[in-house]
C-alpha cells in the first residue's frame, strides 16, 4: 500500500489505532477519564486529518474506498457527533456504570463502521462498515444492563438488525451475480441497461430493504422508538445521528447514480417511501408521551425530509449534507439534555420530567427549547435554514409534491414539539430533581446552542463550503 | 440605515429589558418604553420631515437600505420603506408603546421575559412591514410567531395552552404555503432571466402562466388569508386574541392581523395580477361574509373578551373588501382602516384587560351598572363603541367609508350588503356598553357590591392618546391618506407593470353574476 494511501485513510487509521490504544489502556485498567480523554483525543485527531485532507480530495484507493469532498464531508460530520457524544457519556456513565471503559472502545469502533460507510466505493466495504457500527451498537445499546427496557432494546436491534443485514448482503449477491461488479461505480455504469431485469430488481430492492432498516424509514422503522428508548441516552443520540448520517451517505453514494434523473421505478420507490415516513413518523409522534420515543418518531419524519434532499439529484446533495449537519447539532443537543438531566435510576425522558424546567433550570430549558424549534423548522435556528435547503432543492427539481407533504407535515410536527415546550413552560410542577450538571456537559451544550444559532442567522459560509467540499468528485 | 435601527433599537431593549429585571421590577416596562418611544419617534419624524421630500422624490422608496445576507442564493437583508410601511410601522411603536404602559400592573410575573418577548414580536412585525427581500420576508414573518407563542402561553388566561398551540399551527401552515410561492416565484424568475434572488423589484413583472400564477399566488394568500382572517380561516382569532394578556390582544388586533393585509397590497396582488383580478369577485364575496359573520357572532359572546375579538373580524372583512376592489380610494380606505382598527380595538383591549384586572371576570352577564362606580371608564368605552361602529368624525368611519366608496365602482350589490355590516355593528357595540355599563349595578351574592376604582391616571393617559388620535384621524384624515396615496401609487405602479396586461376588473366580476359598476 503506498504512503498515499496511508495519508488518505488517516481519519479512519487514527481512529482505529485509537480504539487499539484504549483497549491497550484498559488492560492496564487505566481510569474512566484517561479513556475518556483518550477518545477525544482520537476522535479530533482524525478530524484534524479529514481538515488535511479537504486540499488534496478527491483520492480514489479503487476499488474499496472513495476518498472524496462528501465522503470528508460526512466523516467530518460523524467525528464531531462522535466528539459530543463522548463527553456527553463520560458524565452520564460516572454516575450508572462500574465499568465504563469498553463503553468508549465500543464508540470508537462504532465511529470506525460509520466512517467507513462514509468512504465505501464497493460491497465489501459497505457491508464490513455497516457490521462493524451495528455490532459495536448491540452492545452499546444494552450497555447499562441493568436496566429491563436496555437489555430489550438491545435484542431488539440484535435481531432485527441482523435480519436486515441479511437481506443485505442478498440483495448484494444478486446485483453481483447481475453485473459481476462489487464497485459501486461500476454498478452504476451498468444498471441503466438493465433496470427493469428481475435479478437486478430484487437485488436493489433488498439492498433498500438493508438501507431503509438503518435509516429507520418507514416501513422498516418499528425497531426506532424502542431502541431510542431503552438505550442509555448518549447511545441513543449516536443512533440518531451518527449510524443515520452514515449510512445516509452511502445512500447518496449508491443510490444517487442509479437515478440520474427524476423518474423512473426506483425514484417512485424513494418517493413512496419519504412520503410515507414523513405521515407515518409524525403521525406516531403525536400519539406518544415519551420524550425519547417521540424523538425517535421526528427522526423517522426528518429521514422523510432528508431522502427529498436526495431525490432531487446529485446536483442537490449539499442540501442533504447542510441538513444533516442542522440535524445533527439538533438532535445531539436534545439528547444532550436529556442526558445531563437523567438520574441514576431511568433517564429523564418522560414528560413529568421535563415539566416546569424552565424554573428550575432556565439554561437547560432554553436549549432544549431552541433544539425543538430547530426540529421544528422556526428561524433563528439551523433547523429552518436546513428545511429551506431541502424544500428549495426540491422546488428546484421540481418534485412539488413532495415538498408540499413537507409543508404539511411541518404543521404536524409542530404539534408535538410545542406540546414538549409548553410542558418545559409548565407552572407550579414539581419535576424531577435536578442533578449537577457539569462544567464540561454545559460547554456541550453551549457550544452547540451556538452552532445552532450560527448556522441559522449566517448560513452562507457553511453553504459555500458544503457545495465546494460535495463538488470535489 | 434609519430602518436597520428601528429594527435593532427594539430588539437590544428587549434583551436589555429582560436582564434588568433583577435589578428592579419596573427597569423592564421602562427600558421597553424608551425602545419604542425612540423609534417611534425617528419614524413619525421621517414622516413630518420628508413629506414634501419623498412626495416629489420619484422613486418608490422613501428610505432603503441593503446588505448582502446569504449572497450565495441571491438572499440579501434589504429594507425599504415607502408611504404605507411607514404608516404602519409608526402604529407598530404606537401600539407597541400603548401595551407596554397597559401591562404596567397586569404583568407581575416575569416581567423581564414578558418585555423581551413583546420587543422580539414588535421587532418581528416592524421586520415584515419594512422587508423587501422575500427570504427575509419569510424570515420575519416566522419570527413572530414565536414570542407571541409564548407571550400567550405564559401570560394568558385559563385555557391559554390550547389558544397558543392552535394560534402558532393556523400560522405556521398558512406561512410554509407561502413558502412554497416565493421558492415558486424565485424559480420561475430564475429559470427566464438567469439570475437567482428573493429580491422584491426583482421578482415583480415574473412572467408566470396563468395556472402556475393561481397557485403560487393562492400560497401567499393562504398566509394573508389565515392572518388576516378571511373567514373560513379565522378560528384561531377569538381564542388566541381571548387568552392573550391584554398586550397581546393589543397587539394580536391592531398589528399582527394587519400582516396579513399589509401582505395582500404588497406582494400577492402585485406579483400576480391577472391572478388576483381572476379572484377578486370571489374575495370581496368572503370579505362581505366575514363582515357579516363576524358581526353576527359578535352579537351571540357573552365574554366581553370573545365579543371585541370577533369585531375584528366584521372589521377585517371590509379590509379584504376594499384590497380586492384595488382603486386609489379603497386601497386608501384599507389603509385608514387598519390603523384606526389597531387604534380602536387596541384600545377595547385596553378596556376589558382593566375591568379583568378590577372584577376578575371578563363574562358580561356578571357584569352590571358599573358606570355608576367607573363613569370615566364608562364615557371612555363609550368612544370606543362608537368609534368601532364607524360614527362619523372618528377615523373607522372614514375608512369603512372610502372602502365602500372604492368598492360601490366594482360591484354595487356586494357593496349594499357590505353597508349592513355598519348596521349591525351599531347593534353590537351599543349591546355591550348597555349590558357591561348601564343598567342596575350587580350585587353578586353574599357580597357587597364590590367597589371598583375608575380609570387610573396612567389608563386615563393611554385612553387619551388613543381618543385624541381617533379623533384626529376622523377629523384630519388628509395627511395620512397623502402617505398612504403614496404607498399605494407605489404598489398600483408595481402592479401595473407587472408583465401582463390585467384584464379590467368590471369584466371579470360582472362574469361572475355580478353588476358591473361604473
Amino acid at each position: 500500500m503506498p504512503a498515499g494511501d496511508v495519508l488518505a485513510l488517516l481519519p479512519l487509521v487514527s481512529v482505529a489505532c485509537c480504539a487499539v490504544l484504549v483497549l491497550v489502556v484498559l488492560a492496564l485498567r487505566g481510569g474512566h477519564g484517561l479513556v475518556a480523554a483518550l477518545t477525544l483525543l482520537g476522535l479530533a485527531a482524525s478530524l484534524v486529518s479529514l481538515v488535511g485532507l479537504y486540499k488534496a480530495v478527491p483520492l480514489r484507493m479503487p476499488p474499496l474506498f472513495v476518498i472524496d469532498g462528501a465522503a470528508l464531508l460526512y466523516m467530518a460530520l460523524i467525528c464531531g457527533a462522535g466528539i459530543v457524544v463522548t463527553a456527553l457519556s463520560y458524565g452520564y456513565l460516572k454516575e450508572r456504570s462500574p465499568e465504563p471503559g469498553e463503553y468508549y472502545l465500543l464508540l470508537l469502533l462504532a465511529v470506525v463502521g460509520a466512517m467507513v460507510l462514509a468512504a465505501a466505493g464497493h460491497f465489501v466495504t459497505f457491508f464490513l462498515g455497516i457490521e462493524i457500527l451495528s455490532v459495536s451498537l448491540y452492545a452499546l445499546t444494552g450497555y447499562t444492563r441493568l436496566r429491563e427496557k436496555s437489555v430489550e432494546a438491545a435484542m431488539k436491534y440484535l435481531i432485527l438488525a441482523a435480519v436486515s443485514a441479511s437481506f443485505l448482503l442478498f440483495g448484494m449477491a444478486l446485483v453481483y451475480a447481475r453485473f459481476g461488479t462489487m464497485v459501486f461505480s461500476e454498478i452504476a455504469g451498468r444498471f441503466g441497461q438493465s433496470s427493469t431485469d428481475y435479478l437486478t430488481l430484487a437485488g436493489t430492492v433488498l439492498i433498500i430493504i438493508g438501507v431503509g432498516f438503518k435509516l429507520g424509514l418507514v416501513p422498516f422503522h418499528m425497531w426506532t422508538p424502542d431502541v431510542y428508548e431503552g438505550a442509555p441516552s448518549p447511545v441513543a443520540a449516536f443512533i440518531a445521528t451518527v449510524s443515520k448520517g452514515a449510512v445516509f451517505a452511502l445512500l447518496i453514494r449508491y443510490f444517487g447514480p442509479l437515478i440520474p434523473e427524476q423518474t423512473g421505478a426506483l425514484f417512485l420507490v424513494f418517493s413512496l417511501v419519504s412520503a410515507a415516513s414523513m405521515f407515518t413518523g409524525n403521525l406516531l409522534a403525536l400519539l406518544q408521551d415519551n420524550v425519547k420515543r417521540i424523538l425517535a418518531y421526528s427522526s423517522i419524519s426528518h429521514m422523510g425530509y432528508l431522502l427529498i434532499a436526495f431525490l432531487a439529484g446529485t446536483r442537490q446533495s449539499a442540501s442533504a449534507g447542510f441538513y444533516l449537519a442542522a440535524y445533527f447539532i439538533t438532535t445531539l443537543g436534545a439528547f444532550g439534555v436529556i442526558t445531563v438531566l437523567s438520574g441514576r435510576e431511568r433517564d429523564a425522558d418522560r414528560m413529568e420530567d421535563l415539566e416546569g424546567l424552565a424554573w428550575r433550570s432556565p439554561w437547560l430549558a432554553a436549549v432544549l427549547t431552541a433544539m425543538l424549534l430547530s426540529l421544528a423548522g422556526i428561524p433563528l435556528t439551523a433547523g429552518f435554514i436546513g428545511k429551506f435547503y431541502v424544500m428549495k432543492a426540491g422546488a428546484g427539481a421540481s418534485l412539488w409534491l413532495l415538498i408540499a407533504a413537507l409543508a404539511v407535515n411541518s404543521v404536524i410536527g409542530l404539534f408535538y414539539y410545542l406540546r414538549i415546550v409548553a410542558a418545559l413552560f409548565r407552572q407550579g410542577s414539581p419535576g424531577l430533581p435536578l442533578s449537577a450538571v457539569s462544567l464540561a456537559d454545559h460547554a456541550v451544550m453551549a457550544v452547540l446552542v451556538f452552532l445552532l444559532v450560527w448556522l441559522g442567522v449566517d448560513p452562507g459560509a457553511l453553504v459555500r463550503l458544503i457545495e465546494r467540499t460535495v463538488s470535489l468528485v | 440605515m434609519m430602518l436597520l435601527w428601528l429594527l435593532l433599537i427594539p430588539l437590544a431593549c428587549g434583551i436589555l429589558a429582560w436582564l434588568s429585571e433583577r435589578l428592579h421590577p419596573n427597569l423592564p416596562r421602562l427600558i421597553s418604553l424608551a425602545g419604542l418611544t425612540v423609534p417611534l419617534g425617528m419614524a413619525s419624524a421621517s414622516w413630518f420631515n420628508s413629506r414634501e421630500g419623498f412626495l416629489f422624490s420619484g422613486g418608490p422608496w422613501l428610505a432603503e437600505v441593503s446588505f448582502p445576507w446569504i449572497p450565495h442564493w441571491g438572499v440579501s437583508i434589504h429594507l425599504a420603506m415607502d408611504g404605507m410601511s411607514l404608516l404602519l410601522v409608526v402604529l407598530t411603536f404606537f401600539l407597541g408603546c400603548i401595551s407596554v404602559v397597559s401591562s404596567w400592573t397586569e404583568v407581575k410575573e416575569r416581567v423581564g421575559f414578558f418585555h423581551l418577548n413583546l420587543m422580539a414580536i414588535l421587532t418581528g412585525i416592524t421586520g415584515v412591514f419594512l422587508a423587501i427581500d422575500l427570504f427575509l420576508f419569510y424570515f420575519f414573518w416566522e419570527l413572530m410567531l414565536v414570542p407571541m407563542y409564548f407571550l400567550i402561553l405564559l401570560w394568558g388566561h385559563e385555557n391559554r395552552r390550547h389558544a397558543a398551540m392552535k394560534f402558532f399551527i393556523f400560522t405556521q401552515m398558512g406561512g410554509l404555503l407561502m413558502l412554497l410561492s416565493i421558492l415558486g416565484l424565485y424559480f420561475i424568475h430564475g429559470g427566464i432571466s438567469g439570475e437567482y434572488t428573493f429580491d422584491y423589484s426583482r421578482l415583480l413583472g415574473t412572467p408566470v402562466g396563468a395556472i402556475p400564477a393561481f397557485w403560487l399566488m393562492m400560497g401567499f394568500v393562504a398566509a394573508f388569508a389565515v392572518k388576516l382572517p378571511v373567514v373560513p380561516l379565522h378560528t384561531w382569532l377569538p381564542d388566541a386574541h381571548t387568552e392573550a394578556p391584554t398586550a397581546g390582544s393589543v397587539i394580536l388586533a391592531g398589528l399582527l392581523l394587519k400582516t396579513g393585509a399589509y401582505g395582500l397590497m404588497r406582494f400577492a396582488v402585485p406579483f400576480f395580477p391577472s391572478a388576483a383580478a381572476s379572484v377578486a369577485a370571489p374575495a370581496m364575496v368572503l370579505g362581505v361574509i366575514g363582515i357579516l359573520y363576524g358581526a353576527v357572532m359578535t352579537f351571540s359572546q357573552t365574554d366581553m373578551k370573545r365579543l371585541v375579538a370577533y369585531t375584528s373580524v366584521s372589521h377585517m372583512g371590509f379590509v379584504l373588501l376594499g384590497i380586492f376592489a384595488w382603486n386609489t380610494i379603497a386601497l386608501q380606505g384599507v389603509i385608514m382602516q387598519i390603523i384606526c382598527h389597531g387604534i380602536g380595538t387596541g384600545a377595547l383591549f385596553v378596556i376589558v384587560g382593566i375591568l379583568q384586572e378590577r372584577v376578575h371576570t371578563r363574562d358580561m352577564e356578571r357584569m352590571s351598572g358599573l358606570q355608576a362606580q367607573a363613569p370615566r371608564m364608562a364615557g371612555v368605552a363609550v368612544f370606543f363603541a362608537l368609534a368601532s361602529l364607524g360614527l362619523p368624525g372618528l377615523g373607522n368611519f372614514v375608512g369603512e367609508f372610502l372602502v365602500l366608496l372604492g368598492a360601490v365602482r366594482i360591484s354595487i350589490p356586494i357593496t349594499a350588503a357590505a353597508s349592513a355590516g355598519l348596521i349591525f355593528a351599531t347593534v353590537y357595540s351599543l349591546w355591550m356598553i348597555q349590558k357591561v355599563f348601564h343598567g342596575p349595578a350587580l350585587t353578586r351574592p353574599g357580597r357587597e357590591a364590590a367597589a371598583i376604582s375608575d380609570l387610573s391616571l396612567r389608563e386615563s393617559f393611554v385612553l387619551g392618546v388613543m381618543i385624541v388620535s381617533l379623533v384626529w384621524l376622523g377629523l384630519f384624515p388628509q395627511p395620512v391618506l397623502d402617505t398612504a396615496g403614496i404607498g399605494i401609487d407605489n404598489v398600483r405602479r408595481a402592479h401595473a407593470s407587472a408583465g401582463e396586461h390585467r384584464q379590467p376588473q368590471p369584466e371579470v366580476i360582472s362574469r361572475g353574476g355580478v353588476h358591473a359598476g361604473r
